[in-house]
């Protein structure tokens, strides 16, 4: 066959297999300097981070915020002042630029004040949930648009923090109800509130009585195991997942200790540090957080989660808990509604 | 439980100033790692008349021996040829495909020569945007294969432009990243390629041609950019050979009154397009190709199809929406069509119905006239036969009459009567 003759069709121009060539033998071409061109253009365009802290009133939610992020993200709550118990669970955002180093971060953090207060706690998470739908919802119609922008906000919640109350047994019923539920649609980062009530023992078996329980019903939590990428992740993933939940300790109040300045706890029996790994894990959770795997945080969110909501959205949207806007995408078929069911099997349909 | 959202509005979001180290300054570490691990595409386009050097300046930007065979010049039309590779330096991947046209301008009609670029290009769109559309898509792992840069070789006469290279380039301008270059530069000296230059840009500018524009709007690279866009088109000679010139050995072509140094900024604007199309340019490329080219490709192509984005109420349409009217609609049409052959072959079996029982009624009467036909006749033939047995009986009578009065006759004696009687019978 004359080899002149190979004029591939355009969609089988991917045909040839690929070879491979090492460039260094034959000299420098530049490539790696691709990376940089990246680095510029990100730090130009700067970077999104959504936040979700879910637990009870009490657990140092806005503490830990503020903890993290090393600012006044929120006015945390003190217990006594006259702020009135919401009657109803509310989401409530804020959203701040930080910047550190020229890179610039637009951090929006939700707060769920009100969840699990009720004496009646069924279905507390569908607002939860509401909302979550609610930011994919929004990155879908601004998806399809014909006419769209260069960057699509992303208001998704790239993350949810939760908050475990420290009673020292095993997940609550209400714990394992939302865990389950959410795990599904976003990352979950459980984490051990208010830690300095445990013991270093007590938190140990706690912790290993959480981890049955999320292997017992089939909960995972971020790290995703099913995510792991190759061998460096799997066992990079495989420590972190071995810690999680991480007991915390939130404070945003400095006290002296030894000469130095650190932000802690002061109680009458000593100080508690926060980023002291002897003390609590907050170093653990800051630091998986922002500063290994946020961008994870945000690819998952993206590649896995926002597909499998875009997914049901366009084959059977009338199972979805709605969100206010909402706009019927696909058609409701006949007969009774069904379970909203974790799509997995289908075969393949093209638009 | 009713659920009330609260979200400041607009951009109006406060700076908050940091206490200490958080540690996202990491982020675009993190960024170009997880870029690392996925690996980088670039695909480039060359397109150029057959002999002006395209694959052997691709094997001098790239530091390597492509595989190919030299085309000839007899070609029946112009046809793409796509190779992918592999490159890797030091931790960095590049899944690099190159294109090239094959026998581009060796034609005597070369009216439809751009053709078959365009439509390679509109396809390697057309294959991203139904992946975009599909409802179970991997975007992520997706093999991009959307020209990011389109090497336009300029044959070096030193004179313009052609017109195949005008009309030609007028076509792409909108759909790919156009970078013109002077092929085989050292055929022509230095004062005349300055003139050359000039002429190219001017007539480029006077026929709107819009060629890729390195971007000045980063501070790190606005300076080189702007440097580099003046040199335009570039003019650039292509070499693996490597020669021993002073201690060093460099890619050159040697001829018998000096040798032409690839890698001499003063020979060559090698250097020049090396650095911008890979060293500083190549993400830009790639950003350009995607949300310049792409989303136009895609707005055509989606109106084309007839969606909107909003209707005249301004309620806002779904894709999703529009496609399942139009869907329907089609259905009802093809329901409709149905119908209507339904309707017609119904009246068809009908009419040939009534013909048949027409056909079935004169039958019936010409047998009944037949048979009334027959039965008449029957009769008729009966009365014959039945006047016929009349006269034979009468004639039997009439004998047995004779007989007797001839035996009483011949009994009174007189066969004279009976002579007589018989004459007067006779």
């Amino acid at each position: 066959m004359d080899p002149l003759r190979q004029s591939p069709s355009p969609s089988s121009s991917r045909a040839s297999s690929p070879r491979t060539f090492s460039c260094e033998r034959l000299g420098y071409v530049g490539i790696e300097a691709v990376l940089d061109q990246l680095k510029i253009k990100a730090m130009k365009m700067g970077f999104e981070f959504n936040i979700m802290v879910v637990g009870q009133s009490g657990l140092g939610k806005s503490t830990m915020v503020n903890t993290l992020f090393k600012s006044k993200i929120w006015k945390s709550t003190m217990p006594g002042l006259r702020v009135p118990m919401p009657q109803t669970l509310q989401l409530h955002s804020v959203t701040h630029v930080i910047e550190e180093n020229g890179v610039k971060l637009k951090l929006t953090v939700t707060d769920t004040p009100g969840f699990g207060d009720q004496i009646n706690n069924d279905k507390c998470w569908d607002p939860i949930l509401g909302y979550i739908n609610e930011q994919y919802e929004r990155y879908l119609q601004e998806e399809i648009l014909i006419t769209r922008q260069r960057h699509i906000p992303d208001t998704r919640v790239h993350c949810c923090v939760y908050f475990v109350p420290p009673t020292g047994h095993c997940l609550r019923p209400l714990d394992l109800e939302f865990l389950q539920r959410l795990c599904r649609a976003v990352n979950v980062v459980p984490v051990i509130a208010r830690a300095d009530s445990l013991t270093i023992e007590e938190r140990e078996a706690f912790r290993h009585r959480i981890q049955d329980d999320l292997k017992t019903h089939s909960i995972e939590v971020y790290p995703q195991k099913s995510f792991d990428e190759d061998i460096n992740d799997k066992i990079l993933n495989s420590k972190i997942r071995e810690r999680i939940p991480f007991a915390v300790v939130g404070a945003d109040r400095e006290h002296m200790v030894n000469g130095r300045c650190v932000l802690g706890r002061k109680t009458k029996w000593g100080i508690i540090e926060v980023e002291n790994m002897a003390h609590c894990e907050f170093p653990l959770l800051r630091d998986l957080l922002i500063r290994s795997h946020l961008q994870d945080l945000k690819d998952i969110t993206h590649n896995v989660h926002y597909e499998n909501y875009r997914i049901i959205r366009l084959k059977e949207s009338h199972a979805l808990p709605r969100g206010p806007g909402w706009v019927n995408l696909a058609p409701t078929p006949p007969g009774p509604g069904k379970v909203c069911r974790w799509a997995e099997d289908d075969s393949d349909e093209d638009f | 439980i009713c659920n009330s959202i609260s979200r400041p509005t607009g951009e109006g979001c406060r700076t908050v100033p940091l206490a200490g180290h958080v540690g996202f300054d990491s982020l675009p570490d993190q960024l170009v790692n997880k870029s690392v691990s996925q690996g980088f595409c670039f695909n480039i386009l060359c397109v150029g008349e057959t002999g002006l050097g395209k694959s052997t300046l691709m094997d001098t930007l790239f530091n390597t021996k492509f595989e190919g065979e030299p085309a000839t010049h007899t070609q029946p039309g112009v046809q793409l040829r796509s190779n992918t590779y592999d490159l890797q330096e030091s931790n960095v991947g590049l899944k690099l495909t190159i294109v090239s046209t094959v026998g581009f301008g060796d034609q005597i009609n070369k009216e439809d020569s751009y053709k078959p670029i365009v439509e390679f290009i509109d396809a390697q769109f057309e294959a991203y945007l139904q992946e975009e559309l599909k409802i179970r898509r991997v975007l992520h792992t997706y093999h991009d294969s959307r020209i990011h840069a389109c090497l336009y070789f300029i044959a070096p006469t030193g004179h313009s432009l052609k017109s195949l290279d005008l009309v030609t380039m007028k076509k792409l301008d909108s759909k790919v990243n156009i970078i013109p270059i002077i092929a085989k530069s050292d055929a022509i000296s230095k004062s005349e390629l300055t003139k050359f230059k000039i002429k190219i840009t001017s007539e480029l500018v006077s026929n709107g041609v819009q060629i890729y524009q390195f971007p000045t709007d980063d501070e790190s690279v606005a300076e080189i950019n702007g440097t580099m866009n003046a040199h335009l088109p570039f003019a650039v000679i292509g070499s693996t050979e490597e020669l021993k010139i002073g201690n060093k050995m460099m890619k050159a072509r040697q001829y018998p009154w000096g040798t032409v140094q690839v890698e001499n900024e003063a020979h060559c604007d090698f250097v020049k397009l090396r650095e911008m199309l890979i060293r500083v340019n190549m993400e830009d490329l790639r950003e350009q190709t995607h949300s310049r080219h792409y989303e136009l490709y895609r707005r055509c192509k989606l109106e084309e199809m007839g969606f909107k984005d909003t209707d005249p109420d301004s309620k806002p349409f779904s894709l999703q929406e529009t496609y399942e009217a139009k869907r329907n609609e089609f259905l009802g049409e093809l329901q409709k069509k149905e119908e209507e052959m339904r309707q017609m072959f119904v009246q068809r079996v009908k009419e040939k119905e009534a013909e048949l029982k027409e056909a079935e009624k004169e039958l019936h009467e010409k047998f009944d006239r037949l048979k009334k036909l027959h039965q008449d006749e029957k009769k008729k033939l009966e009365d014959k036969k039945k006047s016929l047995d009349d006269e034979v009986n009468a004639f039997k009578q009439r004998k047995t009459a004779a007989e007797l009065l001839q035996s009483q006759g011949s009994q009174a004696g007189g066969s004279q009567t009976l002579k007589r009687d018989k004459e007067k019978k006779k």
